[in-house]
């Protein structure tokens, strides 16, 4: 089965039944991504497939062959963290850290579903084509990544600094680096 | 999870084809669901057929009708603004499910076959007609909290999770499949079946049948509807009670037409044809409201458990009623 993973090409053997959240860990050595609840009720392993959000433990690999995968691992660029792993470290958006990967993937991917206009449960008005990253749009948006230790504000605060209040040109573009 | 092969299907006739050389075909979209339960080995499929390249857009016909593919994802559904201006119940419904990871895989034929999320369903070590039919029902005398009031039987008392279903039901939607048999089309109020002594079979799909697409058809009213999901937390829960509701009322103060559906509280997306009923062409008060909620729910059996739901769900209809009357047409 081969893959991109992080930009990089790969080509693997793997059990039919594996999940990318197992090819990631097991095949790729790529640790970063966590296993959390493996039934897609915790966010602690959501990486970008091509640009989206997914729960990597309910995905079968076999289903993503030829797709571009983004991990926590592929987020820093030469060397210099994303600008939300830094806001992250700024407002202690962690205690164990065992949730954040999943919790910085998931961020990237709700900044580029904003972008495109993408409504959530609460937008008020579901016409509007440009939604506005409100607290609670964010913490509605981010609800499918659980953090045991309740670091949500510090959470809540680094994802709103990094991508709140900037137009959609902007947050796109944060949302591709 | 047992072993399987893995087929990728390039038109709905050959995966209708590729699931006829196997003794245990599934088709497979988005996996949130299928992938979950064949790792308790709830689900054992022989072969997996993977439809997810197959319809994926949404198409509006002259007269109004929306044509959507079986593999368009939740997520594109919901953002879809023909959808958003026209039928807000079905993007607040659909965004009210699951969390925005699971709304990027899972597809609309997905979401109407998902399986109930009872954990006697789920727990290979419990009693459930549903998994070996005559095994018994461990959810009867068990914790109930979240099963049926309406249209559950002796056998299974499971609710249908979905809450795209309940708003589709309330828009009248159709199915449409396709098998070795050829094309057909089934309102979704008639897909589901109630358990009755047979709650194993839950649709009234034949084998190998594919559903393809998923029409609605043009409700002028359908911009005044609106979906409340009333849940244990306020995101990513199922559905404790659920209200799907478009409204029509005349200059008069007068209900011309209303659509009304629930979810949570039974078998399957439950259309709400008695309220209806009690609502059409009665002023548009809170009265009104509340006799045809009671007239919904006059049938409804509590479990241990789960009495709470009949009058939460009675408020929620009412609420919801009053909230689409105060937006004006």
């Amino acid at each position: 089965m081969q893959f991109t993973i992080n930009g990089e090409p790969i080509d693997v053997t793997a059990d039919i039944r594996t999940s990318v959240l197992d090819l990631l860990r097991n095949y790729a050595g790529l640790m970063g991504t966590k296993k959390g609840c493996d039934q897609g009720a915790c966010g602690a392993c959501t990486v970008l497939v091509d640009g989206e959000r997914i729960n990597s433990c309910l995905a079968l690999a076999v289903q993503y062959q030829g797709r571009s995968i983004t991990t926590v691992e592929g987020l820093a660029k030469n060397g210099d963290l994303h600008p939300l792993q830094n806001a992250f470290i700024e407002h202690d958006g962690f205690q164990c850290g065992y949730c954040t990967p999943g919790q910085l993937c998931s961020a990237i991917g709700m900044a580029a579903e904003i972008s495109r206009g993408v409504p959530s449960a609460i937008t008020p008005d579901l016409a509007a084509e440009q939604i506005a990253l409100t607290e609670t749009e964010l913490r509605e948006r981010m609800s499918g990544n659980l953090c045991r230790c309740g670091a949500y504000n510090g959470i809540v605060e680094a994802i709103a600094e990094t991508y709140s209040g900037q137009t959609a040109a902007e947050t796109k573009e944060r949302a591709r680096a | 999870m047992n072993l399987f092969t893995y087929e990728k299907a390039s038109t709905p006739a050959a995966a209708i084809e590729l699931s006829g050389k196997s003794s245990a075909p599934r088709y497979l979209g988005g996996g949130t669901n299928l992938v979950d339960l064949m790792r308790e080995t709830v689900e054992c499929p022989e072969t997996l057929i993977d439809v997810t390249a197959l319809a994926d857009g949404i198409d509006q016909a002259g007269d109004g009708t929306l044509m959507i593919g079986g593999a368009v994802k939740n997520t594109a559904l919901a953002a879809d603004m023909r959808v958003r201006s026209a039928y807000p119940v079905l993007s607040r419904a659909l965004l009210s499910g699951a969390s925005a990871q699971i709304r990027n895989m899972a597809t609309v034929a997905g979401n109407i076959l998902q399986r109930t999320r009872c954990r006697y369903f789920y727990d290979n070590a419990s009693h459930c007609n549903k998994r070996e039919p005559g095994g018994g029902c461990d959810a009867i005398g068990g914790f109930n909290r979240y099963h049926a009031v309406l249209g559950a039987s002796s056998s299974c008392v499971a609710t249908h999770p979905s809450d795209m279903c309940v708003a589709l039901v309330a828009l009248n939607a159709v199915v449409h499949v396709e098998g070795p048999s050829g094309r057909r089309a089934i309102p979704l109020a008639e897909l589901h079946r109630l358990p009755g002594d047979r709650a194993d079979l839950e649709t009234e799909l034949r084998p190998r049948e594919l559903i393809t697409a998923v029409e609605i058809p043009q409700l002028s009213f359908g911009r005044r509807s609106t979906y409340r999901k009333v849940r244990d937390r306020a995101s990513y829960a199922f559905a404790l009670v659920s209200v799907a509701a478009a409204l029509d009322i005349d200059d008069a103060g007068n209900i011309r037409d209303v659509r009304l559906a629930l979810g949570g509280v039974a078998p399957r997306p439950w259309r709400a044809s008695k309220a209806e009923a009690a609502l059409r062409g009665q002023p548009a008060t809170e009265q009104t409201f509340r006799a045809a909620a009671e007239a919904e729910l006059s049938s409804a059996k509590a479990l241990r458990d789960n009495g709470f739901k009949i009058e939460l769900a009675k408020r929620t209809i009412v609420a919801v009623l009053n909230e689409l009357k105060g937006e004006g047409a």
